[in-house]
C-alpha cells in the first residue's frame, strides 16, 4: 500500500482515498461541514483545508484531495489554522447564533467546530441576512437563515432518496435551499436530511421544541414497523421517548431511517391500553388483573382444545409469541399462527421465507426482479439500497405487479401471477442472463388463494433461471411484519391439521380466540370470546372481551428477527404505561390459572428455552451464511391463476396500531398518500 | 507609425468590421487558405507548432495553449473528445473577443477545426455568454456558411468530420469558469466544479474536454499558416505573439487594437488611445487587465509593459489585457466598492468564503466610499480579503479579493483620508456614537 505523511508521521493507505481520510487514518481529525461518507462530495464548506505537499502553496480542501504516495499533509500549521479560522468566521458571519433557542444546539457540528476555530468576537459589524423560511413538508421543519449551504440535504434526497425535492436556487449571498414551489419532500427517507443538517437549518418538526439533545437518556433498541429491523437509538426523557434515531449497521440500514420508523413514537403516548378492561353485557370495564386473568382462563379451561386458537401480530417480540405458543401447545391446541395477511409460506425450510441474499448483499446483484412487492413502501431502506446498485449501473430492476414510483428505473413485466405461472420470455431472459440473478417476493404475491402456487412457480422459475445456485442465493422474501421471521421460525403456523388465521376467524370455529397483539385481522365475524394482548386501542382491541394491556417495542427487551434472518435484541427504554406488563409475563401468569404453568419464571430462562428449541435464535446479530436449498419444493403445485398482484401495505404511513395512533403519521398518510385535492380541481 | 504591430502582421484584419465578416470576405483575407494541408501535417506538427509559437492562453490565466493541448489523451477510447471555446466574456473591460466573433467569425472556426482535429475532437462547442445576441447570430450565420461550403461537418473538405454547435449562456459570469461553463452546457446550475478531476480527463459529460478562450482559438490558423516563428517574434520571451488589447476609461479614444505583446502601456495608451483625458500627468491608476486585476498606479504604468510577467512584477496581472485608465477624477475607493459589488452579484454561492465574504468586502467597501469606517477597518478588510483569497473552489474568490488587495496597497492613504473628512464632518464623533442613534 502506498505511504503518506500526515503531520510526519508516516501512514499507509489504499488507493483511492481522499487525503481527508487518510489524515483521520493517521489519527488527525478534520473539521468539516459538507462532506459526508455517505453522499458524493461537494468540497464547498472549506472547513477542511489542509496543507499539503507537493502542491500549491496554498490550503487544499482535504475532502475532494486524492491522497498520492509520497504526500506530505499537514494538518495543524499556521496557514492552516487560519484559514480554517477564516472559514469559521464566514460561516458564522451570516449565522443567527440563536443557538439558546435552536433544536440543534447542544449536538451542533457548527456549534461544536466553532469551539475548535471561532474567535470570541465577531468583526463583522454589517447586518445579517435573513431567509424566507420554506415549507418542506410534515417532517422538516426548516429555519434557513441557520443554513451554511453545505448541501448535504440535497445530495441526499437526489442521490439516496432518489426524489429531486430539493435543490439550492439563486447564487452568491443569495443562495437557498429550498424545494420547488414549496412542495412537500416526498420522500419517506425525508427524516435523514435532519440528521444530515450539521446546523439547525433543519430539525424534526414532530418534535420542534419538544427537549433539549441533553436531557435526554438513550437506549440502544430495534425498530419494528418494518422487517428489516433497522438499528434505532430511543431517546427518552421520564416515560416518554421523545425521539428515535437511527444507528449504524451496515448489513441493515446503514445510517438511516424510514420516516414511519422515526416518526410513529409519539403514537406510544396516546390511545394506549393501560389497564385491564372486561366487557360485560356488551359494555367494557375497568378490571384489576385478578379478574381479567381468571375470565380468560376460565374459558380457556372450559373449552376444547381444538376450539381454541391464537393469532400473533405483527410487532411481537419472539419471547411473547413463544409463551403463547408454548401455552396452547400445552392445552392441546393446533390452532396458531403468525401469519395475519395469510401469506402462503411455511416454516419447514429457514432458507424458502427469507430475504435470503441478505440486504447487504442484494447490491451484489445484477438483476433484481420484484414480485407483488413495494419495497418504497414496505420496507423503504431497502428501496435505498436497491436504488444504490442500479444507480451504480450494477443492478437492472425489473418488476412484475403494481407500477409505481420506486424512484429507480425498471422494465414493467406485468401485473400478475399469470407471468409468474408461465413465465414468458421476458421474465426468464431478464432472470437467465444475469450472473446473480436476484427475485424479491413480496407478501402481495403470496396472500391469497393463488399463493401457494405462486410461490411454488416461482421456486420453479427461481430454481431454472439460476436465482438459486451454488455459491449464491437470490431467493428473496420481503416480510412486512417485524414478528414474521421470527414465527416462523418457531413455528407458530397451524400445526397438523391446526386451523390457519382465515379458519379461525369463520363464524363457529373458536371458543376462545387469543390475539396477540393482531390488530391487522378483522375478527368482527368470529364469534368467540376474544382476548386481545397488546399496547394499543386498535382494531384487534375493538370488540375483545377481554382486554390485556401489554407493552410496546420501547417498553421491553425482546428478540426479533429480521427478513434476511438476523436475529437481533431489542431493550427496554421505559416502562409499560400504568398497569401494563411485559407480554410474556403476561402469559406467563395466565398459563399457571389455567393449570399448565410455563416453564419458566423470568425472561432469561424464556430465553434459553427458546434457543433451546430453536437454535437459530441463539445467534445474536448474525447472519447465516445463505445456502443454498431446493427451491423448486416451496408452495404446492397448482395453477396460479391470473391475479394482480397488490401489495399488502396500502398505506405505509398507517400499517400497525403504533403508526396509527400517531398524529405525525396520520399526517404524513394525509399529504403524501392522499393529498387534499386543490380547490379548483 | 502608430504602435509597434505593423498592418502586414495583424492576424484580425477586420477587427472593425470594415469589409465582408462573411465566409468570401474571410476567404480573401486568408481564413481557410491551406487548411487542409495543416492538417495533413498531422496533428503532433500542430501541437508542436503552437507551443513553439508561444501562445499562451488569451483568457486571463495565460497558460500555455499549446501544452493544454497535450494534456489530453492520446487516444480516443469509448469516450470521445470534445473541444469547448469560451465565448462567456464576462469580465468587466473585456470585450475583444466580442469583436472576433462579430467581424471575424471564420478564424474562429477554422481554428476551431484545426485545434479539435489536433486533440482528436469531432464536436465543437462555443459557450457564448448571454448578453452577446449579435453576436450568436453572426456566428450562426458563420457557421452555417462553414457547413455549406463543406468547409465542416461530416465528409468535409478537410477530411476530418467536425461539427460546430452555438450555445448560448444565461448571463452568469461565474459561467465563463471552465468547469462552471461544462456545468452550465450539460444543463445544470453553472457551479465550477472540484479539481480534480481536470477537464483533460473527465470534462464534458465525464469525456476529455479542452476549454479554450475565442482568441486562443482564432489566432491558430494564422500561426499555423505563417509559421510559429513569426508568432514568436512579437513580444518578449515567454510573453510571445499578437494580442488583442482594449482600452476603456479615461482615454481620448477608447478601442480595441491588435498589437504585439509586451509594448510599453504608456505607449499601448497614447498611440491607441489618443492618451489619458487631460494628459498623462492626469493619470491616476489603471486596472490592467479586466475588473478582477489588482490596479497599478500612474509611477507603474509608466514602466510596465502588456505582458504577462511584466504585470506580475507589478503584483497585478495582464488578464485579458483590457485596460482601464482612470484620470485623477475617479473616485477609486467607490470605483473599487463598484467591482467589489460585481464580485459579490456574480459569485456562485456554492463555496463559503466567496459567498460571505464578496458581500462582506462589498459592503465595508461601500461604507468606506463615503468614509463611515473606522482606520482599523482597513486592515480588516485586507485580512478578510486574505481569508477569500486561496481558499475556493475556483478562482472568483481571488478575483473578488485582488482588487481589494490593490486598493489598499496603493490607495489606503485616500481611505484614511476619507474616513478622517467624514468623521470630522460629524460634530459628534468622539470615538462612539452618541446614544440616541
Amino acid at each position: 500500500m502506498p505511504i503518506a505523511k500526515v503531520n510526519g508521521v508516516e501512514v499507509e493507505f489504499e488507493q483511492g482515498m481522499t487525503v481527508l481520510q487518510v489524515a483521520e487514518r493517521a489519527g488527525q481529525e478534520i473539521p468539516r461541514f459538507c462532506y459526508h461518507e455517505r453522499l458524493s462530495i461537494a468540497g464547498n464548506c472549506r472547513m477542511c483545508l489542509v496543507e499539503v505537499k507537493p502542491g500549491p502553496p496554498k490550503p487544499q480542501a482535504s475532502c475532494a484531495l486524492p491522497a498520492a504516495a509520497g504526500q506530505e499533509i499537514f494538518t495543524d500549521t499556521p496557514m492552516v489554522k487560519k484559514a480554517r479560522e477564516g472559514v469559521m468566521e464566514f460561516l458564522l458571519i451570516n449565522h443567527p447564533l440563536d443557538c439558546p433557542i435552536c433544536d440543534q444546539g447542544g449536538e451542533c457540528d457548527l456549534q461544536d467546530q466553532a469551539m475548535g476555530y471561532g474567535r470570541d468576537g465577531s468583526r463583522y459589524s454589517e447586518n445579517k441576512r435573513a431567509v424566507e423560511e420554506k415549507n418542506m413538508g410534515p417532517t422538516v421543519k426548516t429555519f434557513m437563515t441557520r443554513c451554511i449551504q453545505c448541501t448535504r440535504c440535497v445530495r441526499f434526497i437526489t442521490e439516496v432518496a432518489g426524489v429531486p425535492d430539493i435543490g439550492m436556487i439563486s447564487r452568491g449571498e443569495g443562495a437557498e435551499i429550498t424545494t420547488y414551489l414549496e412542495k412537500n419532500i416526498d420522500s419517506e427517507l425525508s427524516g435523514n436530511v435532519n440528521d444530515l443538517c450539521p446546523v439547525g437549518a433543519l430539525t424534526h418538526r414532530p418534535w420542534q421544541y419538544h427537549y433539549r439533545p441533553w436531557e435526554l437518556k438513550k437506549t440502544e433498541t430495534i425498530d419494528v414497523m418494518d422487517a428489516l429491523g433497522s438499528n434505532i437509538r430511543a431517546d427518552y426523557r421520564g416515560s416518554e421517548v421523545m425521539r428515535v434515531l437511527p444507528r449504524v449497521n451496515e448489513g441493515i440500514n446503514e445510517e438511516w431511517l424510514a420516516d414511519r420508523s422515526r416518526y410513529a413514537v409519539d403514537g406510544l403516548q396516546t390511545r394506549r391500553l393501560d389497564r385491564p378492561w372486561i366487557r360485560e353485557n356488551g359494555k367494557l370495564r375497568a378490571a384489576s388483573w385478578d379478574e381479567a386473568l381468571n375470565a380468560v382462563a376460565a374459558k380457556l379451561k372450559s373449552a376444547s382444545a381444538d376450539r381454541i386458537g391464537a393469532i400473533a401480530g405483527d410487532l411481537q417480540d419472539a419471547e411473547s409469541m413463544k409463551a403463547v405458543l408454548d401455552l396452547f401447545r400445552a392445552l392441546g391446541s393446533n390452532n396458531t399462527d403468525c401469519r395475519q395477511d395469510g401469506a402462503a409460506l411455511s416454516g419447514d425450510i429457514r432458507e424458502s421465507y427469507l430475504f435470503n441474499s441478505g440486504l447487504q448483499g442484494i447490491e451484489n446483484a445484477d438483476a433484481i426482479l420484484i414480485v407483488g412487492a413495494n419495497p418504497r413502501t414496505e420496507a423503504p431502506l431497502l428501496n435505498a439500497r436497491i436504488r444504490k446498485a442500479w444507480l451504480n449501473g450494477k443492478a437492472e430492476v425489473a418488476v412484475i405487479g403494481q407500477q409505481a414510483d420506486l424512484t429507480y428505473d425498471y422494465a414493467y413485466l406485468g401485473e400478475g401471477s399469470k407471468l409468474v405461472g408461465k413465465p414468458t420470455k421476458a421474465v426468464t431472459d431478464f432472470l437467465s442472463k444475469a450472473e446473480r440473478p436476484a427475485i424479491i417476493v413480496g407478501m402481495g404475491a403470496l396472500v391469497g388463494e393463488t399463493g401457494p402456487a405462486v410461490l411454488n412457480a416461482l421456486g420453479a422459475l427461481a430454481k431454472k433461471t439460476g436465482v438459486v445456485k451454488d455459491g449464491w442465493n437470490g431467493f428473496n422474501v420481503l416480510h412486512t411484519a417485524a414478528s414474521r421471521v421470527a414465527g416462523l421460525d418457531m413455528g407458530f403456523l397451524p400445526q397438523d391439521g391446526g386451523l390457519s388465521v382465515a379458519d379461525m376467524l369463520k363464524p363457529g370455529a373458536l371458543d376462545v380466540l387469543f390475539l396477540l397483539g393482531a390488530d391487522e385481522v378483522n375478527a368482527s365475524g368470529s364469534d368467540a370470546f376474544r382476548v386481545y394482548l397488546g399496547s394499543h386501542g386498535d382494531r384487534g382491541a375493538h370488540g375483545a372481551d377481554v382486554i390485556l394491556p401489554g407493552a410496546a417495542y420501547t417498553e421491553k427487551s425482546g428478540l426479533y428477527v429480521n427478513t434476511e434472518g438476523r436475529v437481533q435484541m431489542a431493550e427496554r427504554a421505559v416502562f409499560p404505561k400504568g398497569e401494563a406488563k411485559e407480554d410474556w409475563a403476561i402469559v406467563r401468569a395466565l398459563s399457571e390459572r389455567v393449570g399448565q404453568t410455563l416453564p419458566y419464571d423470568n425472561l432469561n430462562q424464556l430465553r434459553a428455552k427458546l434457543m433451546a428449541d430453536v437454535p437459530s435464535f441463539g445467534r445474536i446479530d448474525y447472519l447465516a451464511p445463505s445456502a443454498s436449498f431446493d427451491v423448486a419444493s416451496l408452495g404446492v403445485k397448482g395453477d396460479a391463476g391470473d391475479i394482480a398482484f397488490v401489495s399488502t401495505i396500502t398505506d405505509p404511513y398507517l400499517t400497525n396500531p403504533i403508526a396509527r395512533a400517531s398524529e405525525t403519521m396520520a399526517e404524513l398518510s394525509r399529504e403524501r398518500v392522499a393529498p387534499v385535492a386543490l380547490a379548483a380541481e | 507609425m502608430i504602435g509597434i504591430l505593423e498592418d502586414k502582421d495583424r492576424i484580425f484584419t477586420n477587427l472593425y468590421g470594415l469589409h465582408d465578416w462573411g465566409l468570401e470576405g474571410a476567404k480573401k483575407r486568408g481564413a481557410w487558405n491551406a487548411t487542409k494541408d495543416m492538417l495533413d501535417l498531422g496533428r503532433d506538427w500542430i501541437i508542436d507548432n503552437v507551443k513553439a509559437s508561444g501562445l499562451r492562453g488569451r483568457g486571463g490565466a495565460g497558460f500555455s495553449t499549446g501544452l493544454k493541448w497535450s494534456f489530453m489523451p492520446k487516444e480516443v477510447t469509448d469516450r470521445p473528445h470534445y473541444l469547448v471555446i469560451n465565448a462567456d466574456e464576462s469580465e468587466p473591460a473585456t470585450c475583444k473577443d466580442r469583436e472576433i466573433m462579430r467581424h471575424d467569425p471564420q478564424l474562429l472556426i477554422e481554428g476551431a477545426l484545426i485545434a479539435s482535429f489536433a486533440m482528436q475532437a469531432h464536436a465543437c462547442y462555443i459557450y457564448l455568454r448571454g448578453e452577446y445576441i449579435l453576436e450568436r447570430e453572426r456566428m450562426e450565420a458563420a457557421v452555417k456558411q462553414a457547413y455549406e461550403a463543406k468547409l465542416i461537418g461530416d465528409n468535409n473538405v478537410h477530411g476530418w468530420d467536425f461539427h460546430v454547435y452555438i450555445h448560448h449562456g444565461a448571463g452568469a459570469y461565474i459561467c465563463g469558469e471552465e468547469t462552471a461553463l461544462l456545468e452550465s452546457l450539460e444543463g445544470k446550475k453553472g457551479q465550477p466544479r472540484l479539481k480534480p478531476p481536470f477537464p483533460a480527463g473527465a470534462g464534458l459529460y465525464g469525456c476529455p474536454t479542452t476549454v479554450n478562450n475565442v482568441e486562443s482559438i482564432a489566432v491558430v490558423g494564422t500561426i499555423l499558416r505563417r509559421g510559429a516563428d513569426w508568432f514568436a517574434s512579437f513580444g518578449r520571451p515567454n510573453n510571445t505573439g499578437t494580442k488583442l488589447m482594449s482600452l476603456a476609461g479615461h482615454v481620448n479614444t477608447p478601442c480595441v487594437v491588435e498589437e504585439a505583446m509586451s509594448i510599453p502601456l504608456r505607449q499601448l495608451i497614447e498611440d491607441h488611445g489618443g492618451g489619458v483625458r487631460g494628459g498623462w500627468g492626469n493619470l491616476k491608476a489603471i486596472i490592467p487587465g479586466g475588473a478582477s486585476c489588482p490596479v497599478i498606479t500612474r509611477e507603474q504604468a509608466e514602466v510596465a509593459l502588456m505582458d504577462f510577467d511584466s504585470m506580475r512584477e507589478h503584483r497585478s496581472s495582464l488578464g485579458t489585457a483590457g485596460v482601464t485608465v482612470m484620470d485623477e477624477s475617479t473616485d477609486i475607493v467607490r470605483a473599487i466598492a463598484r467591482i467589489s459589488y460585481f464580485f459579490k452579484h456574480e459569485s456562485c454561492g456554492q463555496c463559503t468564503p466567496c459567498r460571505e465574504g464578496t458581500g462582506w468586502m462589498w459592503r465595508v467597501l461601500e461604507r468606506m466610499a463615503i468614509g463611515d469606517a473606522d482606520p482599523s477597518e482597513i486592515d480588516l478588510l485586507l485580512d478578510v480579503a486574505g481569508q477569500v483569497e486561496g481558499h475556493t473552489i475556483c478562482a472568483l474568490g481571488d478575483a473578488a479579493a485582488w482588487p481589494v488587495q490593490g486598493l489598499i496597497r496603493h490607495f489606503r492613504h485616500e481611505i484614511e483620508d476619507r474616513i478622517n473628512t467624514y468623521r470630522n464632518s460629524r460634530a459628534n464623533f468622539a470615538g462612539h456614537t452618541i446614544a440616541a442613534e
